[in-house]
């Protein structure tokens, strides 16, 4: 994981204004109410921005959240930084405009499974194959909450929810493969209540140029509690979660430990029980592999019904020209070949006449 | 040929021309000069051709560089393209048929004109889709080398229409336009698909000397275009002329003509000739500018506002971001986002395109930031008539929202007058903090006209300052920034930019409470911000409507957008007939002129035109309990004059 040091360093962390003094958590809390559902795991998350935002130590005023709708979508009312809460699904394309605009600001959006998947589903592919430099929270519920409880795009096959009485008849979404395969550079995820890897994550994510997508399974307590239990409860989590480190073995298991390896036979990945033998076959994670293929294989590890094999951690993060840098640079470039515009001459064109009086 | 009109009627433009054909000569004494090849020269007060062939035969590159030569020689000129939606229809049949008509005169004129004294036909699918158009003793210059059986069976002519005698009232100049281009540059070793696409130069030769219009401008044009391959420039060149020294030698054609440049039409200046869709993008560039803000356009391709972006996206040097969004959403989205980080953000669209972006245009109501909306109106509904011409968009922009979503709306009248109209729109939203409706249509977006260039230092100044600290005090004393707390003379709500320190703040679409701009679901909060966003619209300051009503008539005609030129023309003529008729145009559809109403009420019969089912005319009953009475045409196409004329004539003897 990156340390503050290697933030600093980022390239285009350096156009945004850095914080006079010191920051602290309080600094990121805005004057309004939060209004969610007591129990709601977006409590969780939000702390934990608050909580790592004083730590990139830049200007509060060059901060910007834009969200979409639905529950997770309040999250910018709640932050003392700019903020916009848009309409539903659009915030990918709002925030585009503003950080192709303003490269002096650094970007976030917040959106729910519902916002980005299924009414924005458009705008968030199109957002990660440019690289825009967005960092996007997708709080993933697998529920609509706002609207009361319908299935949501991630939502288990045949979940009965109120407007699937009988079960729900679409397959999910897995969010990360879908980024994967819409050209995003960096892709993680995390968890709402496990706050130490939820800030590593966003650390990574703010480190990173360009899109960032991070997905985090956040608990809704009234239409979808305990949905990620097998992720949270100690003891099943042994045997659940794949965490992933760059550059560390693919290792976990409380018993009997387990590990992924490539299956010679098909190429795929594959879970076994680690032994002495087979031990130095277990595949070493690199997040920064040039090829997607491997972490589209590891996000696929994970069973969309009982979440078994969930791999959570960066699977993703490369460096690729960034969208708002591109045109920037063409913007230079322009003015580099042509000078500085100059309307009187483009409305006169080439091609003039002159009437006499 | 020789012209048949009055001088009375003359002095009023278009007065009197549409039922013969035949070329007309001006005021001043007629024809019979002698040119330097001894062929008749007669001078004429204006003439209106038509270029009509297949789509791939470039017919509207050959208007275009034939209104390139008028404009450069002095004419007033009005110009109609009119092509099909499909890029390639097949070949030689009556949907691909594409044209172009351009109008020049020697004195002001204000329409492209409604039927022409030439036509060029380069096919017989040409010939057909265009000769009902075609008034009687009027000109028919044919490529005789396409009407062979196939392609003439294909449009359904059984016998040709060059021998049957069915073009007898016309007169015909039979031009076997593809041998002689290929003749002409044979010496060039061109496959012959490859010389025979200069055809349409050879025909632009011809009427260049039919018309004595300069030809430099068009040579210097496809040595440009053809830079990379110069012997296609050369072979290009080669065709022109030889249709140029076609026209010379054959006796076919006997007589040339002359058009005097329009001089006296024109105020002193410097022109240049510009469609309404170029107007329009410098328009934007200058707002930008004007308002010491970067230009930034989201925009989705979508005919016929593509221009607009493709245009924008070259001028980087002035700052302008242009973003090809992935559909329309994203690109009002993101001109929205960049509104909101300082931009001026711009969106450029048609009417389908408009329906999808209804719900961000509501957005941006309740966010109360800077934003204008651009839409080329086009045949509707759903996709309609892309490439035609409609001013049904009217009441979508006035009404597509859900909620009460006031958006002013904005229209220019000609070609020339978008780029004025975009400068307008940019006032609006920037002045008062509100989305803002630019509505253009078809018909200016690709039509052109000469535009006096405007000195850059009488532009207006749009510059607009952020909010720079607290602009409240609370009653503890504390300074506070409320970032919904209105300027009292325009309700303008400040524009806090992120960056700007202290002023960190957050807006949305939920119902804000006034002042703080916090969520508010407070019923008479919500009662008070809804009528204080309507009172912000209503209260933009808009010119007084002109009313040009010189011999006190009982009856006006008012119109909005691009009908002005044919109802100006309609206008004349009746006037020249000695028939009064009072004539007002509306450039701001929202807010109305203050004095509308009372202008309204001073006469009798108030007739409104429109390309649509009665759009305006329903906004005037409901507002101004007025008689208003609707005159429609929906034909994808603008009016003509002499129609106009006829039912404004009905309307005021009903």
């Amino acid at each position: 994981m990156p340390d503050t040091d290697e933030l600093r360093h980022n390239e285009l962390l350096q156009l945004v204004p850095k914080a006079e003094a010191k920051q602290s958590m309080k600094d990121f809390k805005s004057d309004q109410e939060v209004r969610w559902c007591p129990g709601c795991g977006d409590y969780a998350v939000l702390a934990a921005v608050q909580g790592f935002m004083p730590e990139l130590g830049l200007a509060k005023e060059n901060i910007t959240f834009v969200s979409g709708i639905g529950c997770s979508s309040r999250f910018p009312y709640y932050m003392n930084t700019y903020g916009m809460h848009s309409i539903h699904g659009r915030a990918p394309s709002i925030a585009t405009g503003l950080a192709t605009s303003r490269r002096d600001l650094s970007v976030w959006v917040v959106t729910g499974d519902g916002d980005a998947l299924s009414i924005g589903g458009n705008h968030l592919i199109h957002a990660l194959r440019r690289n825009v430099n967005l960092k996007i929270l997708l709080f993933n519920n697998r529920i609509y909450g706002l609207t009361k409880g319908q299935y949501s795009p991630t939502s288990e096959l045949g979940k009965i929810t109120k407007s699937t009485p009988m079960g729900s008849l679409d397959a999910p979404f897995n969010p990360v493969s879908l980024a994967i395969g819409a050209e995003a550079t960096f892709v993680a995820r995390t968890v709402d209540s496990d706050r130490k890897h939820l800030t590593s994550v966003l650390r990574a994510a703010a480190e990173h140029s360009g899109t960032a997508l991070v997905e985090i399974y956040q608990n809704c307590n009234i239409f979808n509690d305990g949905a990620f239990e097998v992720l949270k409860d100690k003891e099943q989590a042994a045997e659940a979660v794949i965490r992933l480190e760059h550059g560390q073995p693919i290792l976990f298991g409380s018993q009997e430990p387990k590990g992924v390896v490539r299956d010679p036979a098909t190429g795929d990945l594959k879970v076994v029980a680690v032994t002495e033998e087979n031990r130095s076959q277990v595949l070493v994670h690199d997040a920064h592999a040039e090829s997607p293929t491997t972490a589209f294989a590891l996000s696929r590890l994970a069973d969309a019904d009982t979440l078994h094999h969930t791999p959570i951690g960066v699977l993703r993060s490369v460096e690729r020209p960034v969208y708002d840098t591109l045109m920037s640079d063409q913007l230079d470039a322009a003015l580099e070949r042509d000078g500085k515009g100059d309307l009187g001459s483009l409305l006169a064109g080439n091609d003039t006449w002159t009437v006499i009086g | 040929m020789t012209s048949q009109v009055s001088s009375a009627a003359e002095k009023a433009d278009e007065a009197n021309d549409a039922v013969l054909g035949g070329q007309r000569a001006p005021l001043s004494g007629t024809t019979g000069t002698t040119g330097g090849d001894g062929k008749e020269v007669r001078r004429l007060d204006r003439v209106i051709i038509r270029f009509a062939g297949d789509s791939g035969d470039g017919m509207q590159l050959t208007g275009d560089r034939f209104t390139s030569e008028t404009a450069s020689f002095g004419n007033d000129l009005s110009t109609l393209p009119n092509f099909p939606a499909e890029i390639r229809a097949p070949a030689g049949t009556l949907p691909g048929v594409s044209s172009f008509q351009l109008h020049f005169a020697d004195h002001d004129i204000l329409t492209p004109g409604d039927a022409p004294n030439v036509l060029v036909a380069m096919n017989p699918a040409a010939l057909k889709a265009n000769i009902d158009d075609v008034p009687r003793g009027a000109e028919i210059i044919v490529n005789t080398d396409e009407f062979t059986k196939r392609p003439m069976a294909k449009v359904g002519y059984a016998t040709s229409p060059l021998e049957d005698g069915s073009l007898e009232a016309y007169n015909v100049h039979p031009v076997p336009l593809t041998t002689l281009t290929l003749e002409a540059l044979k010496e060039f070793g061109l496959p012959r698909k490859e010389a025979e696409r200069s055809k349409n130069m050879f025909a632009l030769g011809l009427l260049s000397w039919m018309y004595h219009r300069p030809t430099e401008g068009t040579e210097a044009f496809l040595r440009a275009k053809f830079a990379k391959k110069p012997e296609i420039a050369e072979a290009n060149v080669a065709a022109f002329r030889a249709g140029w020294n076609f026209g010379e030698t054959t006796e076919d054609f006997a007589v040339s003509y002359e058009v005097a440049p329009a001089s006296q039409a024109f105020p002193t200046g410097t022109y240049r000739n510009i469609s309404g869709n170029l107007a329009l993008s410098y328009g934007l560039i200058a707002a930008g500018q004007l308002a010491d803000l970067p230009l930034y356009l989201g925009s989705y391709p979508i005919t016929p506002a593509s221009d607009i972006l493709h245009e924008l996206s070259r001028h980087k040097n002035f700052g302008v971001r242009t973003f090809q969004a992935e559909d329309e959403i994203a690109g009002i989205g993101a001109a929205l986002g960049a509104a909101f980080g300082g931009a001026l953000g711009v969106t450029t669209t048609s009417g389908p395109g408009v329906a999808l972006k209804s719900e961000t245009i509501g957005l941006a109501v309740s966010l109360e930031l800077p934003l204008l909306i651009i839409d080329i109106q086009r045949g509707g509904p759903s996709t309609g008539l892309p490439t035609k011409t409609e001013q049904a968009d009217l009441l979508q922009a006035m009404y597509g929202r859900n909620g009460e979503a006031p958006v002013p709306i904005v229209a220019p009248q000609t070609p020339a007058d978008c780029f004025d109209a975009a400068i307008d729109a940019a006032r609006i939203a920037l002045t008062y903090r509100t989305p803002v409706f630019l509505l253009s249509d078809g018909y200016l977006a690709n039509g052109s006209e000469p535009w006096r260039i405007p000195e850059t230092d009488s532009l207006p100044d749009l510059k607009t300052p952020f909010a720079t600290g607290p602009n409240h005090t609370l009653a503890d004393g504390t300074e506070v920034f409320w970032p919904y707390k209105r300027d009292p003379q325009t309700l303008a709500r400040p524009w806090a930019v992120p960056g700007t320190a202290g002023l960190e703040h957050r807006i949305g679409g939920i119902e804000k409470q006034d002042g703080t701009g916090n969520i508010s679901y407070d019923p008479a909060n919500h009662d008070l911000m809804v009528r204080t966003r309507q009172a912000k619209i209503d209260g933009i300051e808009v010119p007084d409507l002109q009313v040009d009503d010189p011999a006190e008539a009982r009856t006006l005609v008012l119109g909005w957008g691009s009908t002005y030129g044919p109802i100006t023309a309609a206008v004349r003529r009746l006037r020249a007939a000695g028939q009064p008729i009072a004539q007002a145009h509306l450039r701001h559809l929202n807010p109305f002129p203050k004095n509308l109403g009372e202008v309204l009420k001073r006469y009798d019969k108030v007739v409104v035109p429109e390309m649509n089912l009665g759009q305006l005319a329903m906004l005037l009953r409901a507002k101004y309990l007025v008689d208003a009475h609707s005159y429609n045409q929906v034909n994808g196409m603008p009016f003509k004059a002499e129609q106009l004329a006829t039912a404004l004539k009905e309307a005021i003897d009903a």
